[in-house]
């Protein structure tokens, strides 16, 4: 018996089946009922993306009186134009991008050879220094203390205050350097000092290019994290040409300073026109801000899971 | 530089215990490679620890951060006496606690629903699905709640009319918005936050299965012999992880949602925070509540790891 069952238990991916052989009716119900519930739980998760996306190309009439469910109906592009003619929209996504380039690019390049640093075991402050950092993530000096110093550094008003303050994620550090401890091997290190390799060569050339997975996941937590970020927008700048993409679709989605000025193209009705438009607008914005994430998404996805189940393994 | 050549790290150890010289000399390029990230966490992380100082003076434009006049504890004992305390703390606490219990449970149980899903191919077509959107900004998500919710034409209103709960702006309204709030963290979060528990399924020991199999036990069986007792480390250390934010509280979605009409259910410490801070500039009444916030998160960290470490030997530090 014992040995069959260690048989088995060799092949992981065999379980489904060697669970199925013995299935009985109450079996049969139980994955009726497992189906039910994912095929709910997909529908509750997809739906309410998949009907801002209808509403937003049908007849903002026909959405309000609920004829709109399944299929957009009487198309309309109007919420479109508005939103393409707004420069507001534009402004946002521009900041936007290049926040999230040039902070990318400056987090990669402080955390990685940080990370390197402190996955050194024979590197002996290594270990105060992951206290040092570590302690941030449950303690902090909280909001005004935060922006008198900004303030003092010229940071306020100041479209660094996007890139500079956010360089270091230690969240992200703490994964890199775990990545960097568990997969470069030793011997790979002995081998390059034997060539005459230091510190700084073996990191360019040698764990740099092993690290593809990681440099990719923690740039992607990076960059997202640019993307969405909103609190540094409302907080720390007040000229709206440097706001990003999130403050712009505040003001719009919720603030209504839906194109009051700027939806004059239709004939003139004026403030109950806007307002009329304004929840088609709304699904549009909707659109137009998160359809990036939506079109990269699958491509992402498994690098994301990468990254936690890289996070989650962390000592 | 060739003495750094070959060696095994222990004997490195014991050898580079030869003054700061010796170890500058030897690793001087890792220091190198350390520093960026350390200064910018020293300036942008500690500089503000330092300057919470400010709790306790009197906030002064010429002095700067930390030159005030002393003033001890006044600044703690005016928010302790204030009409707000109570009111703050109990939104906080209301709004903290149900979305970490609700937010924790979620998670978990559809970990533990995918996980007995039979074909692959379905099982990464959910996961895929479920995680998507954390990934849509807070932003977005509370315009798509202000949408659905619209009290006058929104999806979510309509539906709710069809099963009987109507006559409610449920943005606008101090019973709904902690439910409407969990709830929509919990769509948003619970696909993410089930990846790492499905990992820890992935990694349960099919003889186990096995074994569960022979003695009779049946699919209900397997998932609260099995299964759940194979999640409990990862779901301690993650318990004990959002202990710490227990008062930290969102501040960007509690913000967004803010209205006149919700206020008094949806003003917590970090809102409160922020205008009595930024809007104003009332800096070191501000500091001292944001202080007062970060010390509570501390004491539930290290509380909850205590209780963690006594229970079940699994602990964060």
């Amino acid at each position: 018996m014992t040995t069959t069952l260690l048989a088995s238990g060799r092949s992981r991916t065999r379980r489904p089946d060697s669970r199925r052989r013995r299935s009985s009716s109450g079996e049969r119900l139980f994955e009726l009922g497992v189906l039910l519930a994912c095929a709910l739980v997909v529908f509750a998760t997809l739906y309410p993306i998949y009907f801002v996306l209808i509403a937003s190309i049908s007849d903002s009439g026909a959405v309000a009186t609920g004829q709109v469910i399944m299929f957009p109906k009487r198309l309309s592009v109007f919420g479109y134009e508005q939103i393409l003619g707004d420069a507001r929209i534009w402004t946002g996504y521009r900041n936007t991008i290049v926040y999230t380039a040039v902070g990318t690019v400056l987090n990669l390049a402080v955390t990685l050879p940080a990370a390197f640093a402190l996955s050194r075991k024979e590197f002996r402050p290594r270990r105060p220094l992951m206290l040092f950092f570590a302690f941030t993530m449950f303690f902090s000096g909280g909001l005004i203390p935060t922006y008198l110093l900004y303030k003092d550094l010229g940071l306020l008003d100041n479209w660094l205050v996007f890139i500079l303050p956010s360089a270091v994620n230690v969240y992200n550090l703490i994964i890199a350097r775990s990545f960097f401890e568990n997969s470069l091997p030793e011997e790979l290190y002995e081998a390059a000092t034997l060539d005459g390799a230091d510190y700084f060569r073996f990191f360019a050339t040698v764990a740099l290019p092993l690290s593809k997975a990681i440099i990719s996941v923690i740039g992607l937590y990076y960059l997202v994290q640019h993307w969405n970020d909103f609190f540094t927008g409302l907080i720390f700048v007040r000229d709206y040409a440097k706001q990003p993409l999130q403050i712009v679709l505040r003001d719009i989605l919720l603030s209504n300073q839906a194109f009051s000025g700027g939806a004059g193209g239709g004939g003139g009705s004026g403030g109950a026109y806007a307002q009329r438009y304004a929840d088609q607008i709304k699904y549009g914005v909707i659109v137009v801000s998160t359809l990036p994430v939506i079109v990269v998404y699958p491509f992402l996805q498994k690098y994301f899971e990468k990254g936690v189940l890289i996070g989650a393994v962390k000592g | 530089m060739s003495t750094t050549v070959v060696k095994p790290s222990g004997a490195s150890a014991v050898r580079s215990g030869h003054g700061p010289a010796r170890h500058l000399k030897r690793y001087w390029q890792l220091w190198v490679m350390v520093l960026p990230a350390t200064a910018f966490v020293l300036v942008f992380a500690y500089v503000p620890m330092y300057g919470i100082q400010l709790a306790f003076r009197e906030f002064d434009f010429a002095a700067g951060l930390t030159g005030g006049k002393f003033v001890g504890l006044k600044y703690f004992q005016q928010f302790f006496e204030s009409p707000m305390f109570a009111t703050l703390m109990r939104n906080t606490v209301l709004i903290s606690i149900s979305t970490l219990v609700l937010g924790f449970i979620a998670p978990i149980i559809l970990a533990l629903l995918i996980n007995q899903l039979m074909r692959s191919r379905i099982k990464r077509w959910v996961q895929t699905i479920t995680y998507l959107p954390h990934f849509i900004s807070v932003v977005v998500i509370v315009g798509m709640l202000q949408v659905f919710l619209s009290p006058s034409d929104g999806l979510l209103t309509r539906l709710l009319a069809f099963v009987g709960i109507s006559g409610t702006n449920f943005l606008g309204d101090t019973g709904s918005f902690v439910p409407v709030y969990v709830l929509s963290d919990i769509w948003q979060h619970a696909g993410w936050n089930s990846i790492i528990y499905l990992a820890a399924l992935a990694g349960v020991n099919t003889q186990l299965y096995e074994a569960a199999r022979i003695d009779g036990a049946n699919r209900w069986q397997l998932i609260r012999h099995v299964d759940i007792p194979a999640l409990v480390p990862t779901m301690i250390i993650l318990l004990i992880l959002n202990m710490g934010n227990v008062l930290n509280t969102g501040f960007e979605k509690v913000f967004l949602m803010q209205n006149t009409l919700n206020l008094p259910i949806s003003e917590v410490i970090a809102t409160y925070t922020y205008k009595i801070g930024i809007l104003s500039s009332q800096f070191s009444y501000s500091t001292a509540i944001g202080l007062f916030n970060t010390l509570i998160n501390f004491t539930f960290l290290v509380l909850a790891n205590r209780i963690a470490k006594r229970v079940s030997d699994t602990s964060l530090w």
